[in-house]
């Protein structure tokens, strides 16, 4: 044997995942479409905000979503109702969604339509707090689901989810009289861990909120066109 | 479970590097890596999941060796660093002010890999 060697590489772990999302963003930014990387645990009402937001904005904007399963494609089922086009990703074992994934995604979806005619691609990633915070897939923003039947505390929980996100959607406030819970609280916890998120209080029954988040879409539709 | 997919990108990286430095020469003992505190990752779970995963493969000799990175911010008002604390909300001490900027904490890095030829 020779003598030890050390090699100082200051390489980032998720270089690779990170590589792919640069890809992916170029993309979208080739095709013109704006991507969201829509984040949350699991039941916290992402695919029914998907389906009541859609409903609507399908009709005045072209939209895509690329939605991310562990084991199903019943999300996927739901919104392909709304007769737009949806890619299903099923991850297996994988918790989250990576950038690789939402590549292979773009290109099922490439195969069905031509993406430049698209406004906007969601994509709904698997319900989990931690992993898709760390795992860039090369959106332009994150926007993270906190429905306040999971309590005031959980920004400070699962902080590197609140601090990456650009927009907490508070969902279910149609509950708010039925629950003990306090919202200023929880915005709060959300302010302290990312005191530059903006936060809109959502439902997707009573509709509370939702021209606030369609606005919010089509401003960031606008920016990025221009 | 998300240590497992950490440490996929992990091989996935060391397989990059060895390729580079001809795999078959060279056996790995250490692989250094920063982790910051303000992470998804529990480093004794990365290590574990570490083992398990390079149970024998080429890396089966190496060892994990993490180096913590201080969670560490910076108050938007005095510009003083501090490191901020949970039970706080991450407030600064000196001005009370909720956090703005990280100075480090965010760390996933590989910073180097000490190794010997066959």
């Amino acid at each position: 044997m020779h003598l030890p060697l050390s090699d100082k590489i200051e390489l980032n772990i998720l270089h690779k995942n990170s590589h792919q999302a640069e890809i992916n963003k170029k993309k979208f930014n080739e095709c013109k479409v704006l991507c969201l990387n829509i984040m949350s645990s699991p039941g916290s009402g992402k695919t029914k905000l998907l389906e009541k937001t859609l409903e609507d904005l399908s009709k005045k904007i072209k939209v895509a979503v690329l939605e991310g399963d562990m084991t199903t494609t019943l999300d996927a089922a739901r919104l392909e109702k709304l007769n737009i086009p949806v890619v299903p990703i099923t991850t297996g074992r994988a918790c989250h969604l990576d950038a690789n994934m939402v590549k292979g995604g773009f290109k099922i979806l490439e195969s069905k339509i031509n993406p430049t005619l698209l406004d906007i691609l969601l994509v709904e990633n698997v319900g989990n707090l931690v992993c898709p915070a760390e795992f860039e897939i090369g959106e332009h923003f994150k926007v993270a689901l906190l429905s306040i039947t999971e309590g005031e505390d959980k920004p400070l929980k699962y902080p590197v989810m609140f601090r990456e996100a650009d927009l907490v959607l508070i969902t279910k406030v149609d509950l708010l009289p039925h629950l003990n819970f306090d919202i200023d609280e929880l915005k709060s916890n959300i302010s302290l861990t990312n005191p530059k998120a903006e936060v809109i209080e959502i439902s997707s029954i009573s509709m509370t909120g939702f021209d606030l988040w369609k606005n919010w879409i089509s401003k960031k539709i606008q920016e990025f066109k221009k | 479970m998300h240590e497992v997919d950490m440490t996929k990108c992990l091989i996935l990286s060391m397989e990059e590097w060895a390729e580079r430095k001809n795999k078959e020469k060279i056996v790995v003992e250490k692989i250094n890596l920063k982790i910051g505190e303000f992470t998804c990752v529990e480093p004794i779970s990365l290590i574990n999941t570490f083992n398990a995963a390079v149970f024998g493969s080429w890396l089966d000799s190496s060892e994990i060796i993490i180096e913590t990175i201080p969670f560490e911010g910076r108050c938007s008002k005095c510009k003083n660093s501090y490191y901020p604390k949970k039970d706080n909300g991450y407030k600064s001490p000196c001005c009370n002010l909720n956090l703005e900027e990280i100075i480090r904490g965010r760390e996933l890095k590989i910073s180097s890999i000490d190794f010997k030829e066959k």
